[in-house]
């Protein structure tokens, strides 16, 4: 194969993180939720610590992007 | 893309060699600074019973007040104008960038999508970060990096770890903003391609493929707009933890 093709094709590869930061972030959502509706009383202090976990995780996935854009781009 | 692209306005001069121009992204912040200050100013006025807008700047105020007193403590407050400028500038240089003002001929340009303007931001985050932990903890603040009743051993593959999680703060600041705002846009961009290219291709194709891309990208511009307040609240809520760590070190306010 050729080097541009090799490199077409991590880029397209790394949406596979994407999609794996996606699964992160709604875990977050959801663990959060669940012990949001088990303990409502405590949930409203816990939504900062939620949002870092939810930053966390993206942050993750948008590395998944960055790595494309520099494959496509700058490699 | 065009609208990713940082073009000349006015010349300006030069300095040891390098171009100081004025550029529509300079632009855009300058527009950013004066919709924002005339959005604080109508706040402003004091009223005993205030009015809708005075409760709307009351409300933002009031919301990174409140965060800075959950993640700081009462040492906070005197971060408050600090973090409540990186919160309202960033959110409303992202809201701008999304308004429609294309079909007045006007093309916004999210300056918040180029990772020299948010890298700029996070620097003035760490740097704040150093100043403060120095200032307040002189070299104790090297302590941060390792976590209390460590054993020795442990420490020689914790210190290393925490150094890099420390250092690397400031880019993953500056990077989850901009690749936030960046992807978002492109998004938006290529399903609006599907729409055109769609609608050229005939009738029978436009709207089998125009008319679910187009409710495609309702949802996600409405998801941008979400994004664009969560990224400004997430920037404001880990700088606010950053400082907490160079205020308190380890131990919890």
């Amino acid at each position: 194969m050729e080097a541009d093709s090799i490199k077409l094709l991590g880029a397209g590869l790394a949406a596979i993180g994407a999609g794996l930061a996606a699964l992160g972030v709604g875990n977050v959502f959801a663990a959060f939720l669940e012990g949001a509706l088990r303990n409502p009383g405590a949930a409203a202090g816990q939504q900062g610590n939620m949002f870092i976990g939810f930053a966390a995780a993206e942050l993750l996935g948008l590395l998944a992007f960055v790595v494309a854009v520099l494959l496509i781009f700058v490699a | 893309m065009h609208q990713f692209q940082v073009q000349t306005i006015w010349d300006g001069f030069q300095i040891g060699g390098q171009q100081i121009a004025f550029t529509n992204s300079a632009a855009w912040m300058c527009v950013t600074v004066v919709a924002l200050w005339l959005f604080m100013l109508g706040g402003l006025r004091r009223q005993v019973v205030p009015g809708r807008w005075q409760m709307l700047v009351e409300g933002f105020t009031g919301f990174i007040d409140s965060l800075l007193r959950q993640n700081i403590g009462k040492d906070g407050r005197a971060f408050l104008p600090y973090v409540f400028t990186l919160f309202m500038f960033i959110l409303f240089a992202n809201v701008l960038g999304l308004m429609p003002l294309g079909v007045v001929g006007v093309h916004p340009f999210t300056f918040t999508s180029h990772f020299t303007a948010t890298g700029v931001l996070a620097i003035a985050s760490f740097t704040i970060v150093l100043v403060v932990g120095f200032w307040r903890h002189g070299l104790r603040f090297f302590s941060l990096f390792v976590p209390k009743g460590t054993p020795i051993p442990v420490l020689l593959l914790v210190a290393p770890i925490e150094f890099v999680s420390f250092m690397v703060r400031p880019f993953s600041l500056a990077l989850r903003l901009f690749v936030a705002m960046t992807a978002g846009h492109i998004l938006l961009k290529v399903l609006a391609g599907f729409i055109i290219n769609a609608a050229n291709a005939g009738a029978g194709l436009g709207l089998l493929v125009g008319v679910p891309s187009f409710a495609l990208m309702l949802g996600v511009s409405a998801l941008e707009l979400l994004v664009a307040g969560v990224q400004a609240y997430v920037f404001a809520l880990l700088t606010s933890l950053y400082i907490n760590d160079a205020v308190h070190l380890h131990d919890h306010h």
